[in-house]
């Protein structure tokens, strides 16, 4: 009696789907940059980080894959979608692409880049097996609250000061005459 | 029947298996919940009003749902001209993704679940958000000003309700020291979660009924001031997918209360000795709960949309705060 196995490679099977899940990535950053409609932009941040949540899954962390999914799609993305439902006409014509402004997202997507491939490049990475496997809920929790706290109360200190800036921008503008 | 089984789980190996049979279920389920629903609210409306409801089509009218169905799929889907193409087509189709995922982590019953996933709940909460986008997606794409306005509605709903949703969740979580399904059964076992945290119980079934768009917040879709909002311009088989996902919705959200409030599977305590599975009152508990929020929708009138972002932001955020903070230290105190 043959089985699905020893019809299709398990490791083939893994490997198609690491293929895939980089590919909906990739496709999804595309279109998060090039089509000037605004909404397709944020639906393809959107399929760029669900990408992103896969290839945690695929690395064996369900948690951070589903927590990915829920603070950068369920709360980021949509936070965006209302932004641009807040701002100006969409019916009013784009206004050009201007060489300077694309000159300048290109020079810091391009420092952002550079500093995050030498990091991954420097980082002297442990193979899976050797790494310890513990990365239940609750470890993640313990290694927040104990050795990573700085990091975890620096970003809730730039969280606040944006909420703090977002209130006193639209505070001044409706406090302005027009 | 045994041996075609038994060369299935052969050819498939037991997890496939499981996965396999397991989404056929839930497509099953999917519908057969739908027609009833659909029946169930008709029925209740009725009688709520004073009528009679659908009475022709099967005993009790039973069938006039299927008979319907019938009628949708026959129908043309049509597709008007300013709309934008692509996601046009595309959001009655995502609306359907979250719907088939959360199904994967319910427990029916102590054995009957598909995969018992040690972060369970967060799936449901993860994959619940594609709902608001697939709505966002089809109110844009109709390029209908009410169809915008009731995407616009829905979001702005479901990012505020989405807080206390799982502000009230969370004590239940500490109870449990769990997100897996089954260990938040588990930990109901003296006295479900209903009798003691009945806040947030309350707290949850409110979210709820306002994330799945439904009345007294059914400001998305009000019929009278939107037009039905985000689904107007679909027709035939689409306007079915939206509404399919609406009243799986329902089941979910009624299933993970349930799940967290109401003892899952388990039997009501004095109600013990009775030899009944453990689905039967699983299922019974869910739809006992679809049944009040639908005679909630039909006692309560619609809220304005300026009450609707009041009673959140002003009343539940911070009841669901402060229930959080004294659950905490009351769950840190027992143990």
């Amino acid at each position: 009696m043959n089985s699905v196995q020893s019809l299709i490679q398990p490791q083939f099977l893994a490997q198609v789907g690491f293929v895939g899940i980089v590919a909906i990535t990739f496709a999804g950053a595309l279109i998060a940059v090039f089509p000037r409609d605004i909404l397709y932009n944020v639906l393809g941040l959107i399929v760029c980080l669900t990408g992103v949540a896969g290839i945690f899954v695929y690395l064996g962390s369900p948690f951070v894959a589903l927590m990915e999914l829920l603070i950068y799609v369920g709360a980021i993305c949509i936070s965006i979608i209302f932004a641009i439902m807040l701002s100006r006409p969409l019916h009013l014509s784009l206004p050009k692409r201007r060489l300077p402004k694309v000159g300048l997202a290109m020079g810091v997507g391009a420092v952002v880049f550079i500093a995050l491939s030498t990091i991954i490049f420097r980082t002297a990475w442990e193979p899976a097996l050797m790494r310890s496997n513990d990365w239940s809920v609750t470890t993640l929790g313990k290694y927040l609250l104990t050795r990573y706290d700085l990091v975890f109360e620096a970003i809730s200190l730039v969280l606040l000061v944006a909420i703090l800036g977002a209130i006193v921008i639209s505070g001044y503008a409706r406090r302005s005459p027009s | 029947m045994a041996a075609a089984w038994q060369k299935l789980v052969n050819f498939l190996g037991p997890d496939l298996t499981i996965i396999v049979v397991g989404l056929v279920g839930v497509l099953a389920l999917v519908q057969v919940n739908a027609l009833f629903l659909v029946w169930l609210e008709r029925k209740v409306a009725a009688h709520i009003q004073l009528r009679i409801g659908p009475k022709e089509v099967g005993p009790f009218g039973i069938l006039q749902t299927i008979v319907d169905g019938v009628k949708l799929v026959s129908k043309e889907l049509i597709t008007p001209r300013h709309v934008d193409r692509k996601l046009f087509m595309l959001a009655p189709i995502a609306i359907f993704l979250p719907v088939l995922v959360s199904f994967v982590v319910i427990p029916f019953s102590e054995r009957l679940h598909i995969r018992d996933l040690n972060v369970g709940l967060l799936v449901i909460f993860a994959f619940s958000t594609f709902n608001v986008l697939a709505i966002l997606m089809g109110g844009w794409a109709s390029n209908n000003k009410y169809s915008l306005l009731g995407a616009v509605r829905s979001v702005a709903q479901n990012v505020a309700y989405e807080i206390p949703l799982l502000l009230s969740i969370l004590s239940v979580l500490l109870w449990s020291n769990s997100l897996q399904m089954s260990v938040i059964v588990e930990s109901q076992s003296n006295v479900w979660n209903v009798f003691w945290m009945p806040v947030a119980a309350l707290i949850y079934l409110i979210c709820a009924t306002a994330e799945t768009n439904r009345a007294p917040f059914d400001i998305p879709e009000a019929e009278s001031e939107l037009v039905a909002g985000f689904h107007t311009e679909y027709s035939g088989m689409r306007f079915a997918l939206f509404f399919l996902a609406e009243y799986s919705n329902m089941l979910i959200v009624a299933a993970v209360a349930t799940t967290l409030f109401f003892g899952g599977w388990k039997s009501p305590p004095f109600l013990g000795f009775l030899p009944v599975p453990g689905l039967i009152w699983f299922l019974l508990k869910t739809y006992i709960l679809i049944f009040v929020v639908m005679w909630v929708r039909w006692t309560f009138p619609r809220l304005r949309f300026d009450q609707l972002m009041n009673f959140c932001w002003k009343i539940m955020i911070p009841l669901a705060l402060f229930h959080l903070i004294v659950y905490a230290g009351i769950i840190k105190f027992i143990r």
